[in-house]
């Protein structure tokens, strides 16, 4: 490969530090927000803010409610509970499904993939009548489990679409040889084609983790414990009928995105393997 | 005699929980916040010192509350007792959620406006709390008095005003019905005619109009004004006076010196600028277990003490004649200038046909205040508005010849499959050998996805043969499609017809969708460079507005476009260009919103495109090279036939979901101007929402948007069909 040269190179550092500031300007507003003592807007273009205070920050975390409990550890480890096992149900249900429609044939099987994607077309806001009434049969109104199901599912048809064109590009042969091997069936998934999928796994996750922690209206209306609601109804709280408190929505906000930010940095590395999904095949 | 008989109930409930030894707690639900909140925790434990009975209380975010409420109480999962203001008072009450408080309510102990507030149909639901109605506050430094007339404030506002400086001599939220509405009144503008239908299109309307008009043209007032905007103005003692509500009060900095005072007189009639009265209210459950205590609760929590706290700690002004008695409410001179200003205030009306009027009146405001609408015309445009939202109801249809038609269908398709079938050669073992495995690999995805995401779709199928009117389903067959495709009171080439939208959702999807991947795809061709340096920077920072929430990033780049203080037009400002306005005009709004959704939706396809682009074996490349093919032929001929089978999948997917991406219409432009840019999404929401609960109407929306993107996803099988070939 030729190097470039100096200038071309110039320039295209330009290029991409103009572009990462577009992408970061936004967010700097949602930092300036929370760290501005008052809660007025600035009118200016400038967005760092003129005075720093960790007010917000230290009234969203530490603060009670108006009982003078302190719910929020509770609710961070609601949201931990609920995504965590969404993800982990979700990622179940979901390699299984994608690999059978990956490996298998049987009856049904390019009509279910068809109804996978069709499930994506319908606008869920006219979802939520049906699924509460369908919750109450079941019994588990107010309770994390039935959240996490409802979760669970709606991110399943994504995660089934990414897994089974993930599975498509894997070779046969290793798992062939490894029946060879003697290796039951199960052990062949459990122990050749999940590994191999892994970059997959990690994006799968992240989505389903995602759809998780920032989904608000279902566990507000779910949930009849404030110690069981989730961050972003917690965040929700911060805007009311008639005003919003932007200082603390701000500072609740970015406590909310961090643990998402962390977990795009550290599945980094998988996740541009892991999205080419079904269509680079060998 | 009524008052005996509470006392005789209230006593009767007294004795029966003394009987009980361990009576369940109550349950209140509100969505009250800080000292409100505090003033009714206050008030509870009050009430369980009195009785003994504990209350448990949910605190929830307002925008989740309604659609909580109205799902929980029908399945018997409700509160006991719960506080909302009156407006949707109608609509709980069709969906019967409500127990009527005719009977233990004493008329006398309230305000007589307030008690009207919560009459439907001759019966009385809740207990009036407080009450929320519009003032003047006035920052005394600037306006040591106050006016009392528009002449005073005409005469007063131009010496206030510097707009170079960005000092007003009144800001308030003028974009807004609630707010336009004392003007309304003050000009003697009915907005009910005798027969209780909104009128719009009245001389009242029209000089209302134009005196609010006339501040803003003379720049007395700033333009697009939100409560953000008040109350910085207000609190850097830039804006002298402002419109707003008690709960403005404890928005105001320490160091501001105000007065609350009520709002002036209209000189040219005499009349005073009557607000709207909300009253929030106690209402008590229909399915409430322990009504006599759940009753005893409202009521308590409206009276007395309990008013007292509200009054002092909450802020609130109360419903109640009585707390004005209390010493302390006596010298607050905020609650006592509240109560003086809602004096004159109008009652809002709880009925459905108020609940129609804020749509187009909120048009039409915006169609005054920012666009070329004349005042005088303005009042036909909303009536047009409001006879296009206000839909009759179809005529009942029997289920009968649909529910025959679908059973004849099922049974002929049934056997049409069976008789046209192939002979099958193998047996069903041989076809597919595997079919046990597969089964119970499948099956708990499947079961699962049949109850909650397949069911709840159906039902949404079904809805969309009913028509929804206040709690009430009847089936009207296809009739809820036909206005739609008909487009029914509005000519197709105008917002709100389903054709308008459709094309307005299209242009959005392929503008976005084209955006997303050639920003995505040039970006990566940029870093999958391995001598590129500050490479993994680069990456990370460019993934951040994928991780972050969109509703929180959509409301930063609502402010980012805002007309006189968003840094997109101080941008322009400084590159010595115009500024806009972004949101009196298709084009600008429509584009603003694609800002937003592009700056959200580039990392994915970034992503994606480096992916794919490292599967690219480099030696092709090599070989291009030796055989002196340029970079640009390189490109065309190597990178993109094999980029293609790894990114269509990715712009199918980003296709569907930025055909229904409803935060970033919703969040940013709102429609604006006039629904022009509203998708079909968001469009199927308001009429789920926002215009009376027309459900049916809204998942027949919901079955076009579907039917649209199943149409969508055929054609682009037939896409991906050759590369499956090959």
């Amino acid at each position: 490969m030729k190097k470039p040269s100096g200038l071309k190179m110039a320039v295209i550092h330009m290029g991409l530090s103009l572009m990462c500031m577009v992408t970061l300007y936004p967010v700097l507003w949602v930092v300036k927000m929370a760290l501005s003592p008052s809660d007025s807007m600035s009118l200016t273009a400038n967005p760092f803010p003129d005075a720093v205070t960790f007010d917000h920050f230290r009234d969203v975390l530490l603060g009670s409610d108006a009982q003078g409990r302190w719910v929020f550890g509770r609710q961070v480890l609601a949201s931990f509970i609920v995504s965590g096992a969404t993800t982990a149900v979700g990622l179940t249900l979901a390699v299984t499904a994608a690999y059978a429609l990956s490996r298998f044939k049987f009856p049904g099987k390019e009509g279910g993939m068809q109804a996978l994607l069709v499930t994506q077309m319908f606008p869920a806001t006219l979802m939520l009548v049906p699924i509460y009434g369908i919750l109450q049969k079941l019994r588990l109104l107010d309770s994390l489990t039935g959240l996490v199901l409802v979760y669970a599912t709606t991110a399943l048809p994504f995660c089934i679409w990414m897994l089974k064109g993930y599975f498509d590009t894997l070779p046969r042969e290793l798992e062939e040889a490894a029946v060879m091997d003697g290796a039951s069936p199960f052990q062949v998934f459990i122990k050749v084609v999940l590994p191999l999928a892994r970059p997959a796994l990690a994006v799968t996750a992240l989505f389903s983790f995602m759809t998780a922690w920032n989904e608000f209206v279902l566990a507000a209306t779910l949930i009849n414990d404030p110690t069981r609601f989730t961050l972003p109804v917690a965040l929700q709280r911060y805007v009311g009928e008639y005003k919003v408190e932007w200082g603390k929505f701000a500072a609740c906000a970015l406590i909310v995105s961090a643990p998402v930010m962390a977990l795009f940095f550290a599945l980094q590395k998988h996740l541009v393997g892991g999205l080419t999904a079904g269509g680079v095949k060998g | 005699m009524s008052r005996v008989l509470a006392l005789v109930l209230l006593a009767l409930a007294g004795s029966a929980h003394a009987e009980e030894p361990q009576p369940a707690p109550l349950k209140l639900w509100h969505a009250y916040r800080g000292g409100e909140e505090a003033a009714l925790l206050q008030a509870t434990t009050l009430f369980t010192e009195k009785t003994g009975v504990r209350v448990d209380m949910l605190a929830l975010p307002y925008d989740a509350y309604a659609a909580k409420l109205t799902n929980a109480i029908p399945h018997g999962a409700g509160p006991d007792v719960f506080i909302f203001n009156h407006e949707r008072l109608r609509n709980f009450q069709g969906q019967n959620l409500l127990a009527p408080t005719t009977g233990t309510l004493v008329r006398d102990d309230y305000f007589a406006n307030t008690v009207q507030a919560l009459e439907v149909d001759g019966q009385v639901y809740g207990y009036p709390m407080s009450l929320k109605s519009l003032a003047l506050y006035v920052n005394t430094k600037l306006v040591p008095r106050p006016p009392t007339t528009t002449a005073e404030l005409l005469a007063l506002l131009p010496t206030l005003s510097k707009p170079e400086e960005g000092r007003f001599g009144l800001a308030y939220e003028s974009g807004d019905f609630y707010f336009h509405a004392p003007f309304l009144f003050g000009f003697d503008g009915p907005l009910f005619d005798a027969t209780g239908r909104a009128s719009f299109d009245t001389p009242g309307m029209a000089r209302s109009l134009a005196f609010v008009k006339k501040l803003q043209d003379e720049r007395m007032m700033p333009t697009e004004v939100s409560g953000a905007l008040v109350k910085t103005l207000f609190n850097d003692g830039r804006a002298a006076m402002t419109i707003s509500g008690p709960w403005f009060a404890g928005e105001i900095a320490p160091s501001v010196q105000y007065r609350v005072v009520a709002l002036p007189t209209v000189s040219e009639t005499g009349t005073p600028m009557k607000p709207f009265l909300g009253v929030e209210a106690a209402f008590v459950s229909s399915r409430t277990e322990q009504a006599a205590r759940a009753h005893e609760l409202a009521r308590f929590l409206s009276l007395g003490e309990a008013s007292r706290v509200r009054t002092t700690v909450g802020r609130q002004i109360p419903a109640d004649v009585a707390a004005y008695q209390f010493q302390e409410v006596k010298d607050d001179t905020l609650i006592s200038s509240f109560r003086e200003a809602a004096r004159d205030a109008t009652p809002m009306p709880n009925t459905l046909e108020m609940a129609r009027v804020w749509e187009p009146m909120k048009l039409t405001l915006r169609a005054v205040l920012q666009g070329g609408t004349r005042p005088e015309d303005a009042g036909a445009l909303a009536d047009r508005r409001y006879r296009a939202l206000h839909r009759e109801r179809p005529p009942e249809a029997n289920p009968m010849p649909w529910l025959t038609l679908a059973g004849v269908m099922v049974l002929g398709g049934g056997t049409a499959w069976v008789l046209r079938r192939p002979a099958q050669s193998q047996t069903f073992r041989q076809r597919y050998p595997d079919v046990s495995r597969a089964v119970t690999y499948v099956a708990p995805a499947a079961a699962g996805l049949l109850v909650l995401v397949f069911i709840p779709f159906a039902v949404g199928l079904t809805l969309s043969l009913f028509h929804h009117d206040a709690g009430q389903y009847t089936f009207v067959g296809l009739a809820n499609f036909v206005d739609i495709l008909a487009s029914r009171g509005y000519s197709i080439t105008e917002p709100l017809s389903f054709y308008f939208t459709l094309a307005v959702t299209l242009l959005w999807a392929v503008v976005n969708v084209v955006l997303h991947v050639s920003i995505g795809l040039g970006l990566a061709l940029i870093l999958k460079d391995p001598l590129l340096k500050m490479r993994g920077v680069y990456r990370v920072l460019l993934i951040i507005p994928w991780a972050v929430p969109n509703y929180i990033t959509a409301l930063m780049w609502k402010g980012m476009f805002h007309r006189q203080f968003g840094a997109i037009n101080g941008l322009l400002v400084a590159l010595d260009l115009e500024p806009v306005s972004w949101f009196t005009r298709f084009s600008t709004a429509f584009a603003a919103n694609v800002a937003t959704n592009t700056w959200l939706g580039f990392p994915f396809m970034m992503v994606v495109a480096l992916g794919a682009l490292q599967s690219i074996p480099q030696e092709l490349y090599e070989a291009a090279e030796v055989d002196g093919a340029s970079k640009w032929t390189q490109f065309r001929r190597i990178t993109l036939p094999l980029l293609k089978p790894a990114m269509l999948p990715a712009v199918i997917l980003g296709s569907v979901w930025t055909f229904n991406m409803f935060n970033i219409i919703y969040l940013v432009s709102g429609g604006e101007p006039g629904g022009a840019t509203d998708i079909l999404v968001s469009e199927a929401f308001r009429w789920a929402f926002q215009r009376n609960e027309q459900y049916g109407f809204a998942a027949a929306y919901s079955v076009l948007i579907f039917v649209v993107l199943m149409g969508w996803s055929v054609f682009t099988r037939r896409l991906m069909k050759p590369e499956e070939a090959s």
